[in-house]
């Protein structure tokens, strides 16, 4: 068993800010011995919405903040990203499937976390994500 | 299309007629990296007319929906030029995000470079 760690902070909406703190988190996890399917899907839901809380949420706007909160264990990976944004609904995200959006350049980053992720809720009106990636057993 | 030392992200190899473009990278992940690879990408259909592109996925490890979106567009502007897009040599963590996005149906995407130079 290795300690759980915890870490929060608060960081200007900068993309290299934002790939610290994956890196960081990401580091975690390897050092927990996950699995390297989940190291894909979590550094992959991460930069989905560390992205998402930096051009979408609080619009590149340097002076408004991005806080992420993380807790990793041996189990699982626990993990908030809250922007300064006006926020939105996730139901109003169009269907990335669905034919007519299928040769659209973007829209696919909620759907990927989604998918890659044990648990992905957008809180606060969609100014607060929480997603949760629990350890795959290894066969 | 040159790009400047230390920021070229793709290797680029003429086989016959067809361009092979190689992703330098591991991860195409960040934002401004992902900008340049779309402008050299882009390059290759816009200035330097090419018609038939491989892009040989080898080196790279990691990707997001961002460079997805790269993608999307350079296999547009290859197809409204009339030339051929294929991608090749995708690991499977990768293939797989193709895959759960559908966008395997949208690229032509052979396993390896030889299968991708064959008949395009």
């Amino acid at each position: 068993m290795t300690d759980a760690v915890r870490l929060d902070v608060r960081f200007a909406t900068d993309p290299a800010e934002a790939l610290l703190v994956q890196a960081q988190i990401v580091d975690w996890l390897k050092e927990r011995k996950y699995p390297a399917r989940d190291l894909f899907g979590v550094r992959l839901s991460l930069e989905e919405g560390l992205m998402n809380a930096i051009k979408h949420g609080n619009q590149r706007d340097v002076s408004k903040s991005v806080r992420v909160l993380c807790l990793i264990d041996d189990t699982r990976a626990y993990i908030e990203i809250e922007d300064q944004g006006q926020g939105f609904d996730p139901r109003d995200v169009p269907d990335p499937l669905a034919d007519e959006n299928l040769e659209k350049a973007s829209g696919r980053g909620l759907f990927l976390m989604r998918q890659y992720m044990s648990f992905v809720e957008y809180r606060a009106g969609g100014r607060l994500l929480v997603m949760e990636k629990v350890r795959t057993l290894e066969e | 299309m040159a790009a400047p030392a230390g920021q070229r992200r793709l290797d680029i190899e003429e086989v016959g007629d067809v361009t092979v473009a190689r992703f330098v990278d591991k991860k195409i992940l960040d934002e401004n990296n992902i900008q340049m690879i779309g402008n050299q990408l882009f390059g290759l259909v816009d200035q330097d007319k090419r018609k038939k592109i491989v892009l040989d996925f080898t080196n790279v490890e990691y990707l997001s929906s961002a460079a997805l979106g790269k993608l999307i567009t350079m296999n547009k502007k290859v197809k409204d030029s009339g030339g051929k897009l294929r991608l090749c040599s995708i690991r499977k963590d990768i293939l797989t995000v193709f895959e759960i996005t559908k966008l395997n149906k949208l690229f032509d995407i052979k396993d390896d470079q030889a299968a991708a130079l064959a008949g395009i």
